[in-house]
């Protein structure tokens, strides 16, 4: 089958560092692949990359379009929903200004109340502060309402950026679930990007373990869990 | 604030470190030409010179304050009047000497700098901009005050006369005053240069860069930026006694806010942070709305917007960085043959 | 004490003139976080634009309409021809590129229509209104303003694009990710901004006559009433532009320093005072720096 999303030779610097040193990897349609490794290895900027939210340069096609030249809003658009580090909240907006927000550039309006109406279902804690402004949001409300917005574009890709950071335990077994249960649900393909390795293998298929902008390891997420070695080397536990 | 990030720029690699030797020639040469012009050219062209070096004047202390300190002034206009009336009172009621009303117009300036930098410190980039602009828009209706008007002359303003040369000099009015303007500019900007290299100027620069680190490192950030703004009000005082002197008439309307916009666009296209670019902002300030008038007298200001629009794409950093730039293409074409 | 309320009528009246302009400088504000200082001459433009329409035989309120239109299609052209290229350029190059423009504008309708001043009519007709305390005029002013007012909130509040404006100017990257397009967005604030400032210009006209150094001082007003307001708040900006427009006239009434001569430094008075005691204005929300 063919992957959803096929990148090849992706490169991004910042000023004279480069920071993405030529990357391959395939994600494929429906499924969960997990981009780890240690901080400063590139997994943010691979997202942001993808997403034409810095300078790159590579073959990427999405779904079989070359997205390396679009820009942010135009790959937004074709149904890759990006939750971003630090979680993008729009502070000043009431949490349903938020979730609105995410289908905005989806032209049916009567879909996006029923939209809204399934994200409250995933995230009863919304629903309940609704009419707040997203700024007074606890961190992991705040996760779930990035994961919320993102999902009211009825992405076929999903950029996960930590959604565990800075969340207490508890909530990001939550923050989890919901991520699994709208895999199920869905139909949602996600790359994931995380420092908690163990959660994001959890999840995944496949995973990609990154090192200074370079992929180390890939394989099944099985294989590496299983795999002492890697687990030594690269994820520390 | 981005105004910060530009001009750390230019001062960080301008600062004279390799060619150290160049720069120095560079600058003998400029002000051998400045010394040398005035005997080749007509009394009107000589005049026009001279302004061009007092606005350079009025430009380098509000460099200090944008390009060293990081503050905004829509508003040195203001200060150039209060200078200018400084020694057109002085002259005219006093009977002081023009010479003597130099110092005395900038210590005004200094001080009015100073007492309006004071509640300025609370404003930042935008405001600060905008409550420089209301003074510059507000200081003609505060000259045209019929309680000041017995020395201001009100909407008549006051006539000067104009100095000869002293000591039997054989120079013409217009030439004794270029040559008198050029020392006096030659002073402070030394005197400039001086200050932004010292311990104050770097404190002036730390709060520029960042404010909280200044304060951490112990620099009184209240002090150092109402004193920047005392300072770099003075210069521009100076400058304006020195246009009044120039001119020999100083009115309400001579100081519209036109004349602070005038010197701010001076500051950018000479280069935010860049010393010499005053020189630069001077002669586009004087020569340039001659040259758009040339090109068409009725659509002088629209030609005179697509100049500046133009500007502002080409060079960004101004003169400061495109010279930055050739010194750089110069330096590397330099270093590497010696390699082949 | 009838000196009082007439005082703070008639000040109400010429507020109605600041707010008018205050409301297209935060519209401004809010797109794209500068002041426009070209926003007067704009204004002026746009009414020079209406006055050459109702010379060619145009009806009042066509012209009107059409003025709005062409000041809006204008607006975004300024955006889209000038300004995109500065998007990441620092605050000074914004500011000459405004002052650029303001001599542009200045000079060309100087040129196109000359420096005469011109009368400009009043749809509202003419007479005294609540006993010759206002006039017709001043009365139809504060009516526009605050429609204006009324459907800049429904816009903002209720519309999707509204919605979209405010995401793009609180957080254009995550706008972005939403599929915003950001560019366009603030393209669509200098549009706007520039209707406004139209409106505004065929309300200020027939009060202070037309010619092209008419919105200078009124810009200045404007700007006092922004700020008073708070840069960020529309309903801020014609409380504020209303309070300056009061300021102003009880001031030179009752101080007797300050007369009509000092009525403009009264607006300086207000700014700084504004700006020292309360930076984020009357009504303004406060902008947090992350350091």
């Amino acid at each position: 089958m063919k992957p959803l999303l096929s990148v090849r030779g992706l490169e991004a610097s910042y000023g004279d560092l480069k920071v993405l040193r030529g990357l391959d990897f395939t994600i494929a349609e429906g499924g969960v692949t997990a981009l780890l490794g240690a901080n400063g290895a590139g997994k943010t900027t691979t997202l942001r990359a993808l997403c034409g939210m810095i300078p790159r340069s590579g073959e990427v096609e999405f779904d079989g379009r070359p997205i390396s030249r679009a820009r942010t809003e135009d790959i937004v658009r074709l149904g890759i929903a990006h939750v971003p580090e630090g979680r993008g909240t729009f502070f000043n907006l009431t949490v349903e200004e938020n979730l609105e927000l995410g289908a905005m550039s989806r032209p049916a309006r009567r879909e996006v109340a029923d939209d809204v109406a399934r994200i409250y279902g995933y995230f009863p804690r919304l629903k309940e502060r609704r009419r707040q402004q997203a700024g007074t949001l606890s961190g992991g409300e705040q996760q779930m309402l990035a994961i919320g917005r993102a999902l009211m574009l009825r992405p076929r890709l999903m950029l996960l950026d930590e959604p565990s950071f800075g969340l207490a335990p508890l909530v990001v077994e939550e923050v989890f679930r919901i991520l699994a249960h709208v895999r199920e649900t869905m139909k949602v393909s996600m790359l994931l990007v995380e420092q908690n390795a163990n959660f994001a293998l959890s999840l995944a298929d496949h995973a990609y373990l990154l090192e200074t902008g370079e992929i180390a390891v890939a394989g099944s997420a099985e294989e590496i869990r299983n795999d002492e070695s890697i687990r030594n080397a690269y994820l520390g536990y | 604030m981005s105004v910060r990030e530009e001009s750390s720029a230019i001062t960080a690699a301008g600062k004279p470190v390799s060619r150290f030797g160049a720069r120095n020639w560079a600058g003998i040469v400029v002000v051998l030409v400045l010394a040398a012009l005035p005997l080749f050219l007509a009394n009107f062209t000589i005049f026009q010179l001279t302004m061009m070096l007092i606005y350079a004047i009025a430009i380098l202390g509000l460099n200090l304050l944008t390009g060293i300190n990081g503050q905004f002034s829509l508003g040195h206009g203001a200060f150039y009047a209060i200078g200018a009336y400084t020694a057109a009172i002085l002259m005219e009621d006093a009977g002081l000497a023009y010479g003597w009303t130099l110092p005395a117009a900038g210590i005004v300036c200094f001080l009015s700098g100073f007492l309006f930098g004071l509640p300025a410190l609370r404003l930042e980039g935008i405001y600060l901009a905008l409550a420089t602009f209301g003074l510059a828009v507000a200081m003609p209706q505060f000259l045209k005050l019929s309680v000041i008007e017995p020395w201001t002359g009100g909407v008549q303003g006051i006539v000067i006369t104009k100095p000869d040369a002293p000591f039997g000099l054989p120079l013409s009015q217009d030439q004794w005053l270029y040559y008198f303007t050029l020392v006096v500019g030659l002073l402070l900007y030394w005197f400039a240069v001086n200050l932004v290299s010292s311990r104050s100027g770097r404190a002036l620069m730390a709060i520029r860069d960042n404010p909280l680190a200044a304060r951490a490192m112990g620099v009184n950030n209240a002090l150092y930026k109402s004193l920047a703004f005392g300072v770099s009000a003075a210069f521009t005082g100076i400058a304006g006694a020195l246009g009044a002197i120039v001119v020999q008439f100083v009115a309400p309307d001579s100081f519209t806010f036109f004349l602070s916009v005038a010197l701010f666009v001076g500051l950018v296209v000479g280069g935010v942070g860049w010393l010499p670019g005053a020189l630069v902002g001077g002669a586009f300030v004087v020569f340039v709305p001659n040259v758009a008038e040339h090109f068409n007298k009725a659509l002088a200001g629209a030609v005179y917007g697509v100049i500046l629009i133009l500007l502002i794409y080409l060079m960004p950093t101004g003169a400061g960085g495109l010279v930055r730039k050739v010194a750089d293409f110069i330096g590397r074409r330099m270093k590497s043959r010696p390699d082949r | 004490m009838e000196i009082l309320i007439q005082q703070i009528v008639s000040g109400v009246a010429t507020g109605a003139i600041y707010a008018c302009m205050a409301l297209a400088i935060v519209m401004i504000y809010q797109a794209i976080h500068h002041l426009n200082f070209a926003q007067g001459e704009m204004a002026m433009f746009s009414t020079f634009v209406a006055w050459q329409l109702l010379a060619w035989g145009v009806p009042y309120w066509l012209a009107f309409v059409l003025t709005v239109a062409l000041s809006f299609a204008g607006g975004i052209v300024i955006e889209r021809l000038v300004f995109r290229r500065l998007e990441n350029a620092p605050v000074l190059s914004h500011v000459v590129v405004f002052i650029a423009l303001f001599a542009i504008f200045n000079s060309l309708a100087g040129f196109i229509w000359n420096f005469e001043i011109k009368p400009f009519p009043s749809p509202f007709g003419s007479g005294a209104l609540f006993g010759g305390l206002m006039s017709p005029h001043q009365a139809g002013m504060i009516v526009v303003t605050l429609l204006v007012l009324a459907l800049l909130y429904v816009f903002f509040r209720f519309t999707r694009i509204g919605l979209a404006m405010r995401a793009a100017a609180a957080n254009p990257e995550s706008a972005r990710l939403v599929g915003i397009r950001v560019g366009w967005m603030t393209a669509l604030g200098w549009g706007m901004a520039s209707a406004i400032g139209a409106v505004a210009g065929m309300m200020i006209a027939p009060v202070v006559f037309l010619e092209p150094n008419m919105m200078v001082s009124i810009l200045l007003y404007g700007f006092a009433g922004a700020v008073l307001g708070g840069l960020t708040s529309p309903v801020g900006a014609v409380i504020g532009g209303l309070a300056v427009g009061i300021i102003e006239n009880l001031a030179g009434t009752y101080i007797p320093v300050v007369g009509p001569e000092l009525k403009l430094p009264v607006a300086l008075f207000v700014i700084v005072a504004v700006l020292v005691v309360r930076p984020s204005g009357l009504l303004g929300r406060k902008i947090v720096q992350r350091v």
